[in-house]
């Protein structure tokens, strides 16, 4: 069966989108399906230090465009998982080095190799994030609870509607569970009425998201930490799977109940 | 938010958010400012009022969305002129 490919998008910057691609694609790979992740951010490139793989890159996107390598030798295996591949941005260029064709030919090269191909796009509406959504079959939108990233997001929807790429679905990541039962972030129903697309994942706030950045080991391997959790329910999800959402704020302990209730917390 | 903010009905920041949210995407999803809407009420009221007499004080205009689509909502009162006139002259 091809490769279904699918791009995160944000429109704003650091909402989480080059998190979201590791953990998805560790995710579906430690379940058993062969994903290649391509890092679109030309320039600025993050998903091989996030995924733990910069010391291993010899050859990047644009060697495949520009024919100085093959693309399998572009690919770049995991250290753990056997059956994860990222193909890096190239970090000496600007996204100019890449066209939308060049994007829609590397895609259709790489349907036959695997089950998932990811693409991280880079922040923004401009031609990196074209490049980023051209040859995907599904969008996924990444945003935070707050009110920059959801106009941006909000942006974004209309963009990939126009385009012919919508209906998207959305990650909200970084929900802090505190802050909205003291209604003082947005929960999700607020983001979804505001934004009106289909939800594919909630991720609460997590340290353990920072410890496996610095590690450069994505928490989807980590079987305790809550936001690993939401990334493993998300990539069931995608593979079809019907998986219940997580009530992150009815979550928390008595002495947290406590102190919401004296408005504490 | 403290619980005295709570205790004193004051209005949720995560509420501000999203208020200020709705209006925000209404025009960026259609691109009309609130001045492009107060010159499109005027423009309706002149075109309107040269065939039947309106409440112009009354005029209403709103963007409405459902789902991810926005409807232009127009509430213009019409004023009961004729009718009254027709009274007084039987």
């Amino acid at each position: 069966m091809p490769a279904q490919v699918i791009t995160l998008t944000s429109g704003k910057g650091g909402v989480g989108k080059t998190t979201a691609v590791a953990n998805l694609a560790v995710a579906l790979a430690s379940s058993g399906s062969k994903v290649v992740c391509i890092d679109g951010d030309i320039g600025l490139r993050n998903l091989d230090v996030i995924l733990g793989l910069e010391n291993r890159i010899v050859y990047d996107i644009v060697d495949v465009i520009e024919g100085r390598c093959r693309l399998k030798q572009a690919m770049i295996r995991d250290k753990k998982l056997t059956d994860l591949y990222l193909i890096p941005a190239a970090q000496t260029r600007d996204k100019n080095a890449v066209s939308s064709s060049d994007m829609i030919r590397l895609v259709k090269d790489l349907r036959n190799e695997c089950e998932y191909v990811l693409i991280d796009s880079p922040a923004g509406i401009e031609r990196g994030f074209k490049n980023a959504i051209a040859g995907a079959d599904r969008v996924i939108v990444v945003t935070n609870p707050e009110v920059s990233a959801v106009r941006d997001a909000d942006r974004v929807i209309g963009i990939l509607e126009a385009e012919g790429k919508g209906p998207a679905s959305l990650i909200l990541n970084r929900l802090n569970p505190t802050l909205v039962r003291n209604k003082d972030m947005l929960s999700p129903d607020d983001v979804l009425d505001l934004l009106a697309i289909d939800l594919i994942g909630i991720v609460p706030e997590d340290e353990n998201v920072i410890v496996g950045s610095n590690r450069g080991a994505p928490v989807a391997l980590d079987q305790k930490s809550r936001a690993g959790q939401a990334f493993r329910n998300i990539a069931r999800r995608l593979k079809g799977e019907t998986v219940p959402f997580i009530d992150w704020e009815s979550q928390g302990g008595f002495w947290e109940r406590l102190q919401r209730l004296t408005g504490r917390k | 938010m403290s619980f005295l903010d709570r205790l004193f009905g004051r209005k949720t920041s995560a509420d501000s958010a999203k208020e200020r949210l709705q209006l925000v995407l209404i025009h960026d999803r259609t691109d009309l400012t609130p001045a492009e809407l107060d010159s499109l009420r005027d423009d309706l009221i002149a075109t309107i009022s040269r065939h039947v007499s309106i409440d112009a004080h009354g005029v209403q205009i709103d963007v409405e969305h459902d789902g991810r689509s926005q409807r232009l909502i127009a509430d213009i009162p019409l004023k009961a002129v004729t009718r009254r006139r027709t009274r007084k002259t039987k």
